[in-house]
């Protein structure tokens, strides 16, 4: 389905978020790492949301906090301390990570604060431990050029990350702390994106300069996108978390479709004569219905002492079965709602039944007993009493808003490109000073300073990889939008070897290993040690895929142990000649036969016993000379 | 207050030129820059140079006031009308709870606009910001005093001792006192002495992280405090702060035997050299000592409120001048507590001042900088030497809750062979008879 987003009024924002590599994290000490092990700590907390002078309280938060929502933090002592543990207060904002954000912002060509002044921001799902974000603008007004449309950048922003959540479930949320604290920068462009490429685009823009400054991390979660989307007609959504820059234009275009399936059923709804008002909140307990049940989920829920609890959403048939996008269908949206609301599972409705162990039998039940006709839908969850009328209310609620409109909600983006509902759009952004920190002057002279030194910018990069290199202008690009494009840069400076070839290895070799599977995980000191010995005949270049897949699969060990096990020693000249020697003595008959084509079976010959460790490039040179006196 | 909070010099001319107040919406112009935004109150102790905008995205910053700047006035701020929620309906089956504040922040709410924080103070006030206030008792609040708690003063104590008997005489189920941590363990200890035969809990209650955020632990602590001091089993003056570092549970300790032990955690307070008197988990009370005096509503409270400043504690330490000791004789001061080393040891150097201290009738007391375990002074010369000059030794007592009592003995008499009975008598808690082995030494097991 090709869209005009133009007419369809598109409007996309961005907001890049990259992690910095500073050696230590924006109020502390700690390194910039994460964990994987089990934690070493654990503690318990809630977060109560403070009320606003005017008595205000965000209501999704305080729904929350009144279900006595909980939230478990692990840490590890390596990576975190008392200050995210919110038990210190901050230290002093680091200096690296100032300095990072200075440098994109003057790339961006935004203009420095005068005086930083650090906020906090209130986040009170668990994901701060504080219960706000503290975060600081360092720059306004900037500009990038997406070919000729220039695209302006609202703010050039520093913040720390959030905890990662790790699951939950019922009232309890796990998060992790290792990654709270760790600075990130936060670029945000004007809502001037008027297509899904003009928006990916832009992120790719916004993702080189930062690459560019050479002091950011790299890897699957050190960025992340949020965007704002709305088209006319539709709603302002907020998506979170886009985790590849290469996703957005689908994430863009599968809101799009969503939004614009939602308005079709808004009008189906209104064909159809539903009114909210025939929506109603009348809940039936049908556990009788379920007694003898072969449905699992419903099995153990009664086991359980749980309830069946349903409601009746009059003339919905076949609508909560509609396609949004590819993977979500309106009983998805239905399904989230319940789940933040409720602290559910998920739903049962009667457009996907029977299934899932239910019977036809057991439909015709609940559906008598909730008075449904054959032009009705019945929803129902199987839960504690009180989480399931939160999650039937949601649902109900949801569908109220279905007949009307599109509702403005915070969603988050998962991997293949889909979004699912996260909460509903906070009000206006609670923020007040941070007043443990004290606020930060930037001098002219600083400034001055930094300028002078700034980072090659991406298009003079371009230029110089293929003149003074000598790559393709293909391999050039790819290497400039590359996570490796400063380990490029490493290598070459440092060595003799190719700089066509390292461009290769780091591009089109490792993306070829990830769309294996491999999940590429080499440090710098690896891929430079690994390339030194191509450079010194150690091994040969063909190995080369085979050793960033075997030491990305075994973490933690060396090369030495990956060439000794894949057998990718070199071999000797002597062995080599004596290997080849004995081919020919083998098939001397066959080679005379072939004549001219007797290279190629001889060369084939010899790389299935070599290959990987030996240059094929010598052993050609080999081989020829020794036809010669055979032939 | 003036209008242009924290504003001098140029900044505050070009404000008055420009008419503008806090909160009202300016544009400011510097060469090519414009900034537009509410202007926020500069910290009072900041530089003269910058002015702070809230820009429209919540954000603040500071912007430099060069000779080119300009103030354009473009909005009016729009003042803050606080609208409280209606206040719980009040029950008035629930126990009588009175919270005096004495200056720290149990309760607030933010000013988003401005930055403000403004603390809650008022029993409406609470019930809306801590609302399960409302099913725990029947609130009365009062303001005692305003100050920091490192502002507090034996004057203070008296004052709050004062009120508290009134309170109790007039009839409650149980008293809150809202308190800074700094020094609350030494209020703590100063009530414990002024207030004996209790009929009720005295509760003292603060919070190591500030109210206006979403984690602090000010209002779990507060309804933890203001819950056992309506229902709490016992009737005796405690410090209820966080146990651990989690959210779970209150834990109430002794006035005489607690000790800030941490400059920032939330489980900063340690009962020392005993157990915890309780602990508050899932709302319900349970005991850990095994000796507490019991809650009795008809029991007479006796107060005796008045303290006397003359004392000093002076912690020694090696090369110490001891003519520190000789300028407080000079001064004219009547008890001094030693912070002595181990065991309750100060070096020779002192011994000749102390002598003199004790000829010219001043009280001088020994309790250890250790910290924890308990002073012996017949195990070395030098402590044996001490006991013979005629230093008291004060076995287990923290040197702070040394310090308050010696005021309180000299508050109560002026008979310095009087003050010393006192000052050796077990009053309340803080001698503990027995040294009770404790898996962590007492101290909390930092893995
Ligand atoms: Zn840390």
């Amino acid at each position: 389905m090709n869209l005009d987003y133009k007419r369809l009024g598109l409007k996309v924002g961005l907001e890049v978020h990259q992690q910095i590599d500073s050696d230590e994290k924006l109020f502390c000490a700690c390194k910039t790492k994460l964990f994987t092990e089990e934690p070493q700590i654990t503690f318990l907390r809630a977060l109560r949301p403070t009320q606003s002078e005017l008595g205000q309280v965000d209501a999704a938060a305080f729904f929350e906090f009144q279900k006595g929502v909980k939230i478990l933090y692990e840490a590890s002592h390596d990576t975190s301390c008392l200050v995210e543990m919110d038990e210190e207060p901050p230290h002093e904002l680091n200096r690296e990570a100032l300095e990072a954000v200075l440098v994109v912002s003057l790339l961006l060509r935004a203009k420095p604060v005068d005086e930083i002044h650090i906020m906090r921001k209130i986040v009170i799902d668990g994901s701060n431990t504080t219960g706000f974000q503290r975060t600081c603008v360092i720059a306004l007004g900037g500009l990038i050029k997406l070919g000729e449309k220039p695209v302006p950048i609202q703010h050039v922003g520093l913040e720390e990350d959030a905890a990662r959540k790790m699951g939950g479930k019922g009232n309890l949320r796990i998060y992790r702390v290792d990654r709270l604290c760790i600075p990130l920068i936060e670029v945000t462009t004007a809502p001037v994106l008027y297509t899904p490429e003009e928006a990916e685009g832009t992120a790719l823009a916004i993702g080189k300069i930062l690459r560019a400054t050479n002091r950011v991390k790299r890897g699957l979660g050190t960025i992340r996108q949020d965007l704002n989307i709305s088209i006319r007609d539709g709603a302002l959504v907020e998506i979170k978390g886009v985790q590849e820059l290469e996703l957005i234009s689908s994430v863009v275009r599968n809101e799009v479709r969503r939004q614009l399936s939602l308005l079709t059923i808004r009008d189906e709804l209104a064909k159809r004569g539903v009114n909210p008002n025939g929506v109603e909140e009348e809940f039936q307990d049908i556990t009788a219905v379920f007694r003898k049940t072969k449905c699992k989920v419903i099995r153990e829920a009664i086991d359980n002492n749980k309830q069946v609890l349903a409601v009746n959403l009059r003339n919905f048939q076949g609508i909560l079965k509609t396609e949004l996008t590819p993977s979500i269908r309106f009983g998805t949206e239905l399904a989230d709602v319940a789940r933040f609301w409720g602290r559910v599972g998920g739903i049962f409705h009667t457009d996907e039944l029977p299934a899932y162990g239910i019977t036809q039998e057991e439909v015709h039940a609940l559906k008598r007993a909730t008075n449904a006709g054959q032009d009705d839908a019945v929803v129902f969850v199987a839960d504690i009493s009180e989480n399931a009328v939160d999650a039937l209310k949601a649902v109900t609620m949801r569908a109220k808003e279905a007949i009307k409109t599109i509702p403005q909600e915070t969603r988050v983006a998962k991997p293949d490109g889909s979004t699912r509902y996260m909460r509903p759009r906070p009000g206006s952004a609670r923020m007040y000073p941070e007043t443990d920190i004290p606020p930060i002057q930037i001098s002219h002279e600083y400034l001055q300073r930094l300028h002078k030194d700034l980072p090659e910018m991406p298009e003079h990069r371009l230029q110089r990889l293929m003149h003074d290199h000598g790559l393709n202008r293909k391999l050039a690009k790819q290497v400039s939008n590359s996570e490796f494009s400063n380990l490029y840069d490493t290598v070459v400076k440092n060595s003799e070897i190719s700089p066509t070839l390292v461009a290769v290895v780091l591009t089109e070799t490792v993306k070829a290993l990830k769309r294996d599977g491999v999940e590429v995980d080499l440090s710098d000191a690896q891929f430079l040690d690994l390339f030194r010995l191509v450079e010194h005949g150690k091994i040969a270049k063909e190995a080369i895929s085979d050793i960033i897949a075997w030491l990305s699969k075994h973490r933690g060990a060396t090369m030495d142990e990956a060439i000794s096990t894949l057998g990718l020693d070199t071999l000797s000249l002597d062995k080599m000649e004596n290997l080849i020697d004995t081919l020919i003595e083998k098939n001397r008959h066959l080679l005379v036969e072939r004549g001219e084509k007797a290279f190629g079976f001889l060369m084939g010959l010899i790389m299935k016993r070599v290959r990987g460790k030996v240059d094929a490039e010598k052993v050609s040179n080999i081989v020829k000379r020794k036809l010669e006196d055979v032939l | 207050m003036s209008g242009k909070h924290g504003y001098r010099k140029r900044a505050r001319n070009l404000l008055d030129e420009a008419e503008v107040e806090i909160g009202d919406i300016i544009r400011i112009s510097k060469g090519e820059e414009t900034y537009e935004g509410a202007l926020i109150p500069r910290a009072e102790l900041s530089d003269d140079d910058h002015l702070v905008v809230k820009l429209k995205d919540g954000y603040n910053i500071g912007i430099l006031v060069t000779e080119e700047l300009t103030i354009k006035k473009t909005g009016k701020g729009s003042k803050p009308k606080f609208l409280c929620p209606p206040p719980p309906p009040k029950k008035s089956s629930l126990p009588k709870v009175v919270i005096l504040s004495t200056g720290g922040t149990i309760a607030s709410r933010v000013d988003y606009r401005t930055g403000g924080v403004r603390p809650a103070l008022t029993a409406n006030d609470l019930y809306s910001v801590v609302p399960e206030l409302s099913n725990i008792a029947m609130i009365k609040t009062e303001i005692l005093l305003s100050i920091m708690s490192e502002n507090i003063t034996p004057k203070h104590w008296e004052k709050m001792a004062q009120q508290i008997s009134a309170h109790i005489h007039e009839g409650t189920n149980g008293i809150v006192v809202a308190h800074g941590t700094d020094t609350i363990g030494y209020t703590a200890a100063a009530l414990s002495f002024a207030l004996q035969n209790l009929p009720v809990p005295v509760v003292l209650v603060g919070s190591q992280r500030s109210a206006d955020r979403p984690s602090s632990d000010a209002a779990t602590n507060l309804a933890g405090a203001v819950r056992t001091a309506a229902n709490g089993p016992f009737a005796e003056v405690v410090v209820a702060m966080h146990e651990t570092v989690s959210d779970g549970s209150i834990i109430f300790h002794r006035g005489t035997k607690v000790r800030k032990c941490h400059t920032s955690r939330r489980d900063a307070f340690e009962s020392v050299n005993a157990l915890p008197l309780a602990r508050l988990k899932d709302n319900t009370v349970t005991m850990l000592a095994d000796e507490y005096r019991k809650r009795d509503g008809q029991r007479r409270l006796t107060s005796k409120p008045l303290f006397d400043e003359n004392v000093a504690l002076i912690k020694f330490h090696p090369s110490m001048n001891p003519q520190i000791i000789k300028w407080h004789v000079d001064k004219g001061i009547k008890g001094i507590v030693l912070e002595g080393t181990g065991l309750g040891h100060v070096g020779s150097q002192c011994f000749a001042d102390v002598k003199k201290a004790i000829a010219d009738d001043v009280i001088v007391s020994m309790a250890s900088q250790c910290i924890w375990g308990r002073i012996n002074m017949n195990v070395y010369d030098t402590g044996r030497e001490l006991l013979k000059i005629g230093v008291i030794p004060l076995a287990d007592m923290l040197p702070e809750t040394a310090l308050v009592k010696m005021m309180w003995a000299l508050g109560n008499t002026e008979n310095t062979f009087e003050a010393k009975q006192l000052l050796t008598r077990n009053i309340t808690y803080e001698f503990t008879p027995r040294s009770v082995f404790s898996q962590a030494g007492g101290r909390k097991n930092e893995s």
